[in-house]
């Protein structure tokens, strides 16, 4: 998304869904700061969780938009990230007709017939990375390069300022992992669509 | 180290906006007991302050919070304590001893919803009244709502400036809402932050009385310490602070600790208007039922309907004057919070003779949503 080349109102609405203790409110945090701070959008970014820390259901919703944003709930995501079934179980229904679908591939299995999703293993990434933690950096660099919606400048900014101390070269390279591996998908399928083969999943 | 005004742009939650406002006012004392959803305030203020040469202190409840504050404040500094609902009625006796002995301070309700345990990581706006009247007694009050973490960095210097103006708690009621959505921030250089700090005394320290109203109705203050006689009671006393029960000093003391407030209602009371200047119907809102309301007047809009909105950034004292007068302009109000109709009760008193007043409400845990506004906004006038 960029200002200067919309002059019209352009607001994007995505959901990002796990289990508490999953890093969703950061990768939220994260998704609004780099549109508030590193792209000048207007964002805004809520949380909800249950009053146990952690392993209840957990989402964050955040708006990003050219314009202000007063409302900041979002009953219809234009785009969804699930990083827990039953995450993807309590959203899927409230995403947007045509909308974009994130998933984690070990962690959901999607039921339905959608087939315009995007899955990457961002938690088994994350684990051969050595923290298994990371996920959510990982599943941010895949938003990324997928959706466009924050620029890739922006979003890696965003990290490294918000991961603790000391740990911002390994989130850095989570953010990388995740960002390469959305653009080999994305070729990919540019690959399937001009009819070759040997497309990446 | 960082420095006591942040100046640049951040993506704050509404409750680290909130901490950081109340730096950059000058606060230098935090008393506080954590509770879901007001407990980042105090985590942000427990790793800043000690950074800046301020004191942070986790007392054993909410009783003893707000008293560390009142002493604090006596000792001269700026103070300020944070909680929601639970800790909002255990600090009720000590906000009256704050409005009796007039102590600035100010006092922050991140309001979940109630009775009781009720919804702790869920929003509602349903301690509005208990705000007005919660502590026993008559008295006046100030409390401001804002609807943005934007608005509520602004806001928390505004309230530590009013205190220090007019010498008694000053109440933040946010939400869960504002308090744990996140939103860029921009805070100022600390030479563009106007703050206000409380007027010493002059003159002889053993002819002062610490409660004797100056020209704006409010009485110099002086710190212990200082070689001042400082009486200091919850007992109705006299201008030198010292007890006397009889009805004459009540009346005295009741004059000053009122009129300190109606008498400077211009200088207290914000409001914002939007839309108004043609409207039919006008939405009465605050804090985070404001920006529900600003979508719904916008969609009401663009059907033709002409509705307008008075945010109420000061919800105490209440804007009595600003209400009366839209009532003279438009043919219907309509009162959006998240309580079952409370401010709305306000409303009614001050326009139900001349035109009916709706109410949008509900018993908290979320947010309004727009829709639910509009579909009252579209109902013949």
């Amino acid at each position: 998304m960029n200002k200067k080349q919309n002059q019209e109102k352009i607001t994007k609405e995505v959901v990002i869904t796990g289990f508490g203790g999953q890093g969703i409110v950061l990768a939220g945090s994260i998704l609004g700061k780099a549109a508030a701070l590193g792209d000048h959008l207007e964002s805004t970014l809520v949380q909800s969780y249950g009053p146990e820390s952690r392993g209840g259901a957990c989402s964050a919703q955040v708006i990003i938009s050219t314009d202000t944003i007063h409302y900041p709930y979002i009953n219809r995501p234009d785009i969804l990230v699930c990083m827990s079934q039953s995450a993807y179980e309590k959203h899927i229904d409230q995403l947007k007709p045509g909308g974009l679908l994130l998933i984690d591939k070990d962690l959901v299995r999607r039921m339905g017939k959608r087939d315009d999703y995007f899955s990457i293993p961002s938690t088994r990434m994350a684990e051969e990375l050595g923290r298994t933690m990371m996920a959510n950096i990982i599943m941010i660099g895949f938003l990324t390069a997928i959706t466009h919606i924050v620029s890739k400048n922006a979003a890696k900014n965003s990290v490294a300022v918000s991961v603790p101390k000391g740990t911002e070269e390994n989130n850095i390279k989570a953010f990388q992992k995740g960002f390469d591996y959305g653009q080999a998908v994305l070729k990919g399928r540019e690959k399937k669509a001009a009819g070759r083969t040997g497309a990446i999943s | 180290m960082k420095p006591a005004v942040l100046t640049g742009e951040h993506f704050f939650t509404g409750d680290v906006a909130c901490a950081e406002g109340a730096l950059a006012a000058g606060c230098r004392f935090f008393g506080g007991y954590p509770i879901t959803p007001a407990t980042e305030i105090a985590e942000h203020m427990s790793a800043r302050l000690p950074d800046i040469g301020g004191t942070f202190i986790q007392m054993e409840d909410e009783i003893a919070a707000m008293a560390s504050i009142l002493g604090a404040s006596w000792a001269g500094l700026k103070c300020m304590t944070a909680t929601s609902g639970p800790g909002f009625s255990l600090m009720m006796e000590n906000i009256g001893l704050g409005i009796c002995t007039e102590t600035p301070c100010v006092v922050v309700n991140v309001q979940r919803g109630g009775p009781s345990t009720g919804l702790p990581t869920q929003g509602a706006q349903s301690d509005m009244m208990q705000a007005r009247w919660g502590s026993h007694g008559h008295y006046e009050i100030i409390a401001l709502s804002p609807a943005s973490p934007q608005e509520i960095f602004y806001q928390t210097i505004t309230a530590f400036n009013l205190s220090e103006t007019y010498r008694l708690p000053v109440l933040i009621m946010t939400d869960e809402i504002v308090g744990h959505m996140s939103e860029r921030v921009s805070i100022p250089s600390a030479k563009d932050i106007k703050t206000v700090s409380r007027l010493a005394p002059k003159g002889r320290k053993d002819r002062f009385k610490p409660f004797e109203p100056g020209p704006n109705g409010v009485a110099p203050m002086p710190t212990v310490g200082q070689g001042y006689n400082v009486h200091v009671t919850g007992l109705t006393h006299d201008e030198k602070g010292y007890p006397v029960m009889s009805v004459e000093a009540q009346d005295e003391m009741m004059k000053r600790i009122t009129n300190k407030i109606t008498n400077n209602l211009d200088d207290i009371i914000q409001t914002q208007s939007y839309r108004l200047d043609d409207a039919d119907i006008a939405v009465i809102s605050y804090g985070v039922s404001a920006r529900t309301s600003l979508s719904a007047v916008d969609e009401a809009r663009k059907m033709g309907i002409k509705a307008g909105l008075l945010r109420l950034i000061t919800v105490w004292p209440f804007p009595e004057d600003q209400i009366r007068r839209l009532a003279n302009q438009v043919k219907k109000m309509v009162t959006v919070e998240i309580n079952l109709g409370q401010i709305f009760l306000e409303v009614q008193r001050c326009a139900g003779n001349k035109i009916p007043v709706a109410l949008v409400g509900h018993p908290g845990g979320t947010i309004i949503p727009p829709e639910s506004v509009i579909d009252v906004l579209k109902e013949p006038v």
